[in-house]
């Protein structure tokens, strides 16, 4: 474990540019923390936090100048990983027939910038889903063969977050090239640096850091610990995947359609969820082509649609399919469960939904 | 939490970069035949001499094919995956893909990649009966297993196809279930739900026909594609013959975008109709099968 001061943190991202990176990582344009490209400490939410409950997110200023001292925002790294919107290829008209050109996929060299230690987990799923079995998203590959990981201990957790009921954090402890743990006492603000990779260990190498001393570490776990203690959720996961199974007909289903809009917001802020559409476009000529892949949600009714109809016409089996998915099938299909407990479902759900309330409501009165 | 991985490992396809399953390759249109209205079969070949070679499928697995401009759609593969160099589909106007697929004409260029999915048991029934069910309008998953046992009577046992419609106009492939019925120890029996004054055979639902028809539990395979309530009641029907649950295989059809596993749409509770389909075991998918809106 290594020191590094706070005023140190724009030679270490320096460091990671000269390397060929570019930083993405919080900052905060619209009243919300978002991911997006960062040049130095000064566009991180230098003193802001944010309260989260269902439903409900609010940034609040803090009573000091922390960098990482909020939770997590609507977005997660998918919007890097998995863009959002990615055009696949392009085809053109040739005599009678055409030819298919293939995007010439160059990501950029990206390093992010205050990973947390659930999201850390979300990359680690959707790796199994993309480039974990037979086939391999090429687009997924290239972007994460490139990514330099900072994660960040959380210091403090949410009104929203379920961590620890899912044991995927808050403490990071794979996954990364360094992982930051932010330390603000009077008179010191220091972050304790633990390298996860060879790559990470040489970005430190050229900054001035100091060895950490034998009480560092033990205050990394207090802060842990408090973060452990202040969980805004629990989910109980005990044989979770038999109890949904079991109860595909329980009636709290009918009970959650009666307040879900079927707005997809939760889809859309999970780090896990990673489903999409494609679409064929063509120019007026109609002599160009192209097929984009888009983000899609299993709230919609064509998400399901084959010849003749919708396969899920109603919202009772579309949240349903939503949570059986994350919490149960997913198990089956890649061997670990499709929730992190970032709590952004909870927090972003215009009417408050609740997935441990949901679960909590069927295994209480499970078949 | 498994391990994690920074890294990634080598693509399987190797080389620079990775392989990408999003690409199709072009193949001709070089026949294409109507078989009922609103139902053609086109007669494909890829246009790479290298990628022809190379592409093998096993019966009941599908290519997604693509027509410029207009999408992409999941047809299965009706020809004998013997019959090198040629891969038939018969598509059936649904919508408007469909419509486009069967609108081109010889010469035409169509966009392929394949095959995905997996097949019938074919394997596993050689020396035994096999049992085809199908109803309603699409059983194309089904003709390339009939196909192909018919043609290789000497490694099967009896072959009986039981195939149920609402109405006999809605029988397509008459000529083809004339022609099955004339090879040896195989037996046809068609039904429709309401018959005209024409109609010479059964009427009821395809169940029907279990019980008067002598199968052999013990020493048969079902392969069965068509509406999921026909096949719900089929095999209910059959479990009570005796017939075992992991004799019983069924091809399923959900909305499919990618064909890899990638998009999501295609569940069915923890299978993926794409890649763990379309051909499944009833005794996998026992606790799925017949919920609704699954």
């Amino acid at each position: 474990m290594k020191i590094l001061d706070r005023n140190s943190v724009d030679l270490f991202f320096d460091a990671l540019k000269r390397q060929g990176f570019a930083l993405v990582g919080p900052t905060i344009p619209d009243s919300a923390i978002v991911y997006d490209e960062i040049g130095s400490s000064a566009d991180l939410p230098v003193g802001w936090t944010d309260e989260q409950d269902g439903g409900t997110y609010r940034l609040k200023k803090r009573d000091d100048e922390a960098l990482f001292g909020y939770v997590v925002g609507p977005q997660s790294w998918k919007k890097f990983l998995h863009p959002p919107s990615l055009r696949l290829w392009t085809a053109h008209r040739e005599g009678k027939g055409f030819k298919i050109i293939p995007e010439q996929d160059d990501p950029p060299k990206l390093a992010y910038i205050g990973v947390r230690s659930c999201e850390l987990h979300a990359i680690a799923i959707q790796d199994k889903v993309f480039i974990g079995g037979p086939f391999l998203d090429s687009s997924y590959g290239l972007r994460r063969e490139n990514v330099f990981i900072v994660a960040v201990n959380c210091g403090q957790a949410g009104g929203t977050c379920f961590c620890v009921s899912m044991k995927t954090g808050p403490k990071a402890t794979a996954g990364f090239d360094l992982a930051l743990t932010e330390i603000i006492e009077p008179g010191r603000h220091y972050f304790t640096v633990e390298t996860g990779t060879g790559r990470g260990e040489e970005v430190l190498r050229d900054l001035p850091y100091t060895e950490a001393t034998e009480a560092d570490p033990a205050t990394v776990e207090r802060i842990v610990e408090k973060t452990v203690s202040q969980m805004g959720r629990t989910l109980d996961t005990t044989d979770i995947k038999n109890l949904l199974y079991q109860n595909l007909e329980h009636p709290r289903w009918d009970q959650v359609a009666t307040r879900c809009l079927s707005c997809a917001n939760c889809t859309m802020v999970c780090p896990t969820c990673f489903c999409s559409t494609v679409e064929d476009v063509t120019d007026l000529s109609g002599e160009h082509a192209e097929r984009w892949r888009k983000w899609d949600s299993c709230f919609t009714s064509d998400f399901s649609f084959v010849h003749g109809g919708t396969v899920r016409p109603s919202v009772k089996s579309r949240y349903r399919q939503w949570m059986t998915h994350k919490l149960a099938t997913w198990i089956d299909q890649f061997g670990t469960s499709g929730c992190v407990g970032c709590g952004r479902c909870i927090t972003w759900c215009p009417v408050a939904i609740d997935i441990t309330e949901e679960v909590r409501a069927i295994r209480e009165t499970k078949k | 939490m498994e391990v994690f991985s920074n890294r990634i490992e080598e693509s399987p396809a190797g080389g620079p970069g990775f392989f990408n399953p999003w690409i199709p390759h072009t193949a001709e249109v070089i026949g294409k035949r109507r078989e009922a209205l609103g139902v053609h079969t086109l007669r494909l070949r890829l246009r790479d001499e290298g990628v022809r070679r190379s592409y093998r499928f096993r019966s009941g697995q599908f290519n997604m094919l693509y027509v410029f401009g207009v999408g992409e759609v999941p047809i299965s593969i009706v020809s004998d995956p013997d019959e090198s160099g040629v891969l038939d589909h018969t598509i059936r106007i649904v919508g408007k893909v469909s419509a486009a697929l069967v609108s081109l004409k010889k010469g035409d260029t169509v966009g392929l990649r394949g095959p995905y999915g997996s097949s019938w048991p074919l394997e596993e029934a050689v020396g035994k009966d096999v049992l085809i069910v199908t109803g309603g309008l699409g059983c194309a998953p089904v003709i390339s297993v009939i196909n192909y046992v018919a043609n290789r009577r000497d490694r099967y046992g009896n072959l009986k196809i039981f195939h149920g419609v609402k109405t006999p106009k809605d029988l397509l492939y008459r000529a083809r279930f004339h022609a099955w019925q004339k090879h040896p120890d195989t037996e046809v029996y068609l039904t429709v739900d309401h018959p005209d004054l024409e109609w010479k055979y059964n009427v009821g639902v395809v169940t029907n026909l279990f019980r008067e028809v002598r199968i052999y539990a013990q020493r048969s395979v079902v392969m069965m594609c068509g509406p999921e309530i026909m096949m719900h009641h089929a095999v209910r029907d059959l479990l009570a013959q005796g017939l075992a649950e992991d004799r019983i295989y069924l091809s399923l059809e959900r909305n499919m975008k990618c064909a890899v596993g990638f998009c999501g749409h295609c569940q069915f509770g923890p299978a993926f109709i794409c890649k763990d389909g379309p051909v499944l075991r009833y005794d996998r998918i026992k606790e799925w099968f017949g919920t609704s809106e699954i």
